[in-house]
């Protein structure tokens, strides 16, 4: 069956949509089932069930975490925001702050760090040869 | 606040704006060494080594019995080249002026960009860090002014990789003294030298400022990793009535994996 989760007519969206569409939703049922699984395990009185469900929960949690990946993998901006959140500690709205002002406060810089965000330069179209 | 201290500077957005431009532009201009070779990075400002993943066995012993051995690391090391603007050019930015003088500026970045390029391509024994060039273990091709040779002397050395073993395709990294030769010359059919190079090398071949003759090095990935830690950036020194001081700053590292991935061209001495 075609997923049912389209917004716009199938054959309107390119491959990559669909893929990442495929992966979205993928990502929306594991994360479903963590907080169904969740419920469960915290509404039955059975602590072997519950520590059956709290497993599979888990696992759930594991198949998230791959199809994020995939997702952050191929989409930039999903990147960026993933590298400047995630695995951080204190305040996450203060990390939103600190990157919108620094941004807003100078230009000093192309990088989320402040630096120039050169990096790597590979494929950048600068060789002298027609052939690269 | 950063390790940058942008914030203390007495430069308006928009001059930090024009200066990171400029900056930007001249860095791209200049680079090499990251047009050619796999690239780890930025991994943080507060990271200060790379893992060798090897042992160094230690001769002292914490008891009896018990051997110890140290994690071998390559640090990264701190690259930082100073410079001063006039106050009036900067502040001129914010009027509105386009050709304020930067020229210090780009001065530092040249600087910069030659010493990361000397580094991944020369070495840097001070550093304890090998470069593509010096590290190879290929007998270097001798180059001559005849310069609709050049194609001979990169198929020999595309020929030498991969006798080694060593896959394509291949790029070169032309120094200045290289460049304005093979720029101008063309072979006895009047095919341009450039084209030729393209051709036999199968990938790039890039204008290398810090590179000492010429340097033909595969691009299959793998071989050779330039890491960086902060990518370049610009600090705020000090500032007085007419002048701000900055300072460009970047943190690296560079090892090769396969140093036989690469062979240097070098002219006689």
């Amino acid at each position: 069956m075609a997923s049912e989760g389209y917004h716009e007519p199938v054959e309107l969206l390119s491959p990559r949509t669909r893929d990442h569409h495929r992966a979205i939703v993928s990502l929306m049922e594991e994360l479903e089932a963590v907080d169904w699984y969740d419920q469960r395990v915290n509404a039955t009185d059975d602590p072997a069930l519950a520590e059956v469900l709290a497993h599979n929960r888990d696992e759930e949690k594991e198949h998230a975490a791959m199809t994020l990946e995939w997702l952050r993998r191929r989409d930039p901006s999903l990147d960026e925001h993933l590298r400047t959140y995630l695995f951080t500690e204190g305040s996450i709205t203060g990390i939103e702050e600190a990157v919108e002002g620094g941004e807003a406060d100078d230009g000093g810089g192309g990088g989320p760090d402040g630096s120039l965000g050169i990096g790597s330069l590979r494929d950048a179209g600068l060789s002298l040869s027609p052939l690269s | 606040m950063n390790n940058l201290f942008h914030e203390l500077a007495p430069i308006s957005d928009s001059a930090w704006a024009e200066i990171s431009e400029e900056a930007t532009r001249t860095l791209t201009h200049f680079l090499a060494a990251r047009k050619l070779v796999d690239f780890n990075g930025p991994i943080g400002y507060d990271q200060s080594a790379i893992s060798l993943g090897r042992l160094h066995a230690l001769d002292a012993q914490p008891l009896e019995g018990v051997t110890a051995s140290s994690r071998q690391v390559m640090p990264l090391i701190e690259l930082a080249r100073r410079f001063q603007l006039q106050r009036s050019e900067i502040d001129s930015i914010a009027r509105g002026a386009r050709d304020a003088d930067l020229d210090p500026l780009i001065d530092a970045c040249r600087d910069l960009a030659k010493a990361e390029d000397t580094i991944v391509f020369e070495g840097f024994d001070g550093g304890g860090i090998r470069g593509l060039a010096t590290a190879s273990p290929h007998q270097a091709i001798a180059l001559s002014e005849e310069f609709e040779r050049y194609p001979n002397h990169v198929a020999r050395a595309v020929a030498q990789l991969k006798a080694a073993g060593i896959a394509g395709p291949y790029a070169i990294a032309l120094g200045p003294r290289c460049y304005a030769g093979v720029i101008e010359a063309t072979d006895k059919g009047g095919y341009p030298i450039l084209q030729h190079l393209g051709l036999i090398l199968g990938g790039p071949v890039i204008w290398a400022p810090a590179v000492d003759g010429a340097v033909v090095l595969s691009q299959r990935g793998g071989d050779f990793e330039l890491t960086i830690g902060q990518d370049t950036s610009i600090a705020y020194v000090s500032h007085d009535a007419d002048t701000v001081t900055l300072e460009l700053q970047e943190s690296l590292t560079f090892v090769a994996p396969s140093p036989e991935a690469a062979i240097a061209l070098r002219y006689p001495a």
